[in-house]
């Protein structure tokens, strides 16, 4: 495998939902819980789960929109969550956040060329005379016209307001760009196209992807490796081919066979989940997956498994494979 | 496998669209065109500026001298010397009205001009920073707010002394919580959004997130409010004048006009309609200016 680029280290977020009348907690909300992965140079790592899971908290706290509770970021070495705001600042350069929404995500009161050409003048990147050829370079990139430049953001569709997202993101040349699930405000045939040119981009730019997504198969066209979260915790990490061929987790085996499938004669027998996903205010002691797992035994509700390395590269948090 | 056509869709530029890439136009200029169009806007613009002229060449337009008094000429109806009548003194109304369009303008645009600018900042770092910062400020608004502007505008004159810029200072002072509140409120609302969210991913410094992202987008309100202000703003002047504590006689002013001829509403109706006519229609320029000009700063309401 190349270098790591990113490595989180036990990273948690915790959220204080309410508080007594002295300002201390009495209900925390674990909105992710003791995560650690590593992202490799190149790569793009694709992290699934249901809402709240804590998938975009994680992306969050890469971009520092969140800073986390405890635990560490490695990016190329150096700990962000160590840093002071000034030096963590500086990171935005390497460090750049694609959104779910396009719609939520542009400012409606500037032109779309001003939208990307801000990152490049605020980090001082170019000199100004160039940053209008930059812009061009970078709409051209994106699939967009120059002529578009001077439109407001609310003249383009949810498709091409994506694009300007993703134009942004690529202004500060970033090494990792984080997406939020980029396709899923989208239609279904709009994904593929944005799919399709985030994945030549990839190449195009030498790019690193965290790839967030609330479905395997959106994950499954463009990641290398891929995690699974529940709850705010890892419940499998495995590279593509190999998950989706060998889940070893029941609740990534769940997941893939809600997947629809047009060949009847791959057919699987779909698992269904009983009972809903238990509140993160206060999750399950032990396996946070046990109240509704179909493969749960004794102890599973007592004991909680933790992330190890089954087959080489394949890493699963389920007793079922502790020893 | 993959589709790679259906990737970079190519449009080629219309001849129009080049020439309007060549030109891009400025947002003032696209503002000005939009506000153009609004008819009651135009007006409302129209009146402002008939104003502000009269306020500045004032002096040569009146026909008798504003402040003296002819106790013989006093309570003439209107005629063909006297356009508006003459009031209990027997000064001339009309030339009374030119000479107030100054001062009321003066203290309309510099009392808001006070309390927006204060209240911007302070609402602006209680909505953005929270917490603590949020609390502390807020309260002390919110003490503002409990006691009646016009009896903490008294006890700031009471403080400051008598004149018309005391008076000022005292409206501009107790109307800051106002502003304070809703631009906390629009900020508190717009600072969530994603944009503001992708302006720190990409390096802003909190100032320019404020200034550059989140004011613009709650620009509309503060201007509508800005402008309802400046009406308020005339009519507690008219209050301390009348009080004895804003401009001092014989100086003229249209609130202090209305107060002081209000126990002649029956036996000369003219000493308080023509003051009064003059407030309104100053209010009223002011809320048609703000109505359009907050469709205009809008780009979405804007007409292409």
């Amino acid at each position: 495998m190349s270098e790591v680029l990113v490595e989180v280290r036990n990273l948690r977020k915790y959220f204080t939902v309410e508080r007594d009348f002295f300002g201390r907690p009495t209900s925390v909300l674990k909105a992710v819980d003791d995560v650690s992965f590593q992202i490799h140079k190149g790569e793009a790592f694709g992290l699934v789960g249901e809402s709240g899971c804590g998938k975009t908290t994680i992306g969050k706290m890469l971009v520092d929109l969140y800073t986390p509770t405890s635990g560490k970021i490695l990016f190329e070495g150096t700990d962000l969550t160590a840093l002071s705001p000034e030096k963590r600042r500086a990171f935005c350069k390497s460090i750049q956040l694609i959104f779910q929404d396009p719609y939520a995500s542009l400012n409606p009161r500037m032109t779309i060329g001003d939208i990307i050409a801000e990152p490049i003048k605020i980090n001082h990147l170019l000199p100004k005379d160039q940053i209008e050829k930059r812009v061009t370079y970078l709409l051209n990139c994106v699939g967009l016209a120059n002529h578009q430049r001077n439109r407001y953001p609310h003249e383009f569709s949810g498709g091409q307001r994506q694009r300007v997202g993703i134009a942004r993101a690529l202004a500060v040349e970033p090494k990792l760009i984080v997406c939020d699930e980029p396709v899923s405000a989208l239609d279904v045939s709009i994904q593929a196209q944005v799919l399709n040119l985030l994945d030549e981009l990839k190449d195009e730019f030498g790019l690193t992807y965290l790839f967030i997504a609330h479905g395997l198969n959106v994950v499954k066209h463009i990641s290398d490796r891929v995690g699974v979260m529940y709850l705010g915790k890892l419940m499998e990490i495995a590279p593509k081919q190999e998950l989706y061929h060998n889940p070893l987790h029941p609740y990534t085996q769940a997941l893939l066979s809600a997947i629809p499938s047009i060949d009847p004669t791959r057919r699987k027998q779909r698992i269904i989940l009983s009972g809903d996903v238990p509140s993160p205010i206060n999750p399950p002691d032990g396996c946070r997956f046990c109240s509704r797992c179909f493969k749960s035994f004794e102890g599973c509700d007592r004991e909680g498994p933790v992330l190890r390395e089954v087959s080489p590269g394949h890493f699963a948090a389920c007793r079922l494979f502790q020893k | 496998m993959k589709q790679k056509k259906a990737v970079r869709p190519q449009t080629e530029p219309s001849a129009q669209a080049v020439a309007l890439l060549e030109k891009p136009e400025s947002q003032f200029k696209e503002m000005w065109d939009s506000l153009r169009e609004n008819k009651a806007a135009v007006l409302g613009l129209i009146i402002i500026a008939f104003l502000a002229l009269v306020a500045l060449i004032g002096p040569f337009l009146m026909p008798f001298d504003p402040d003296q008094s002819n106790m013989s000429q006093s309570f003439r109806w209107p005629d063909g010397t006297h356009w508006f009548g003459t009031d209990q003194l027997g000064r001339d109304i009309f030339s009374r009205i030119i000479s107030g369009a100054r001062i009321s303008l003066t203290v309309g645009l510099s009392a808001v001009a006070i309390s927006l600018v204060v209240g911007v900042v302070l609402g602006s770092i209680a909505g953005y920073r929270g917490g603590k910062t949020d609390t502390v400020i807020m309260r002390v608004m919110d003490m503002m707010l409990a006691i009646p502007s016009i009896l903490l505008a008294i006890a700031f004159m009471a403080a400051l002394g008598k004149g018309i810029d005391k008076a000022v200072i005292a409206i501009g002072l107790v109307s800051i919580p106002e502003y304070a509140r809703i631009v906390r409120g629009c900020i508190l609302s717009v600072k969530e959004n994603d944009y503001v969210q992708a302006a720190r991913v990409i390096g802003n410094r909190n100032s320019r997130i404020i200034f550059k992202h989140i004011l613009p987008n709650v620009m509309s309100s503060i201007v509508v409010r800005a402008t309802l202000g400046i009406s308020t703003a005339v009519l507690d002047t008219a209050a301390l004048g009348f009080l004895g504590l804003g401009v001092q006689p014989p100086a003229a002013e249209w609130g202090d006009m209305l107060g002081r001829a209000r126990g002649f509403i029956f036996t000369a109706p003219y000493t308080l309609i023509f003051p009064g006519v003059a407030i309104t229609v100053t209010v009223l320029a002011f809320n048609l200016l703000g109505d359009g000009l907050r469709d205009a700063l809008d780009p979405k309401s804007r007409k292409n």
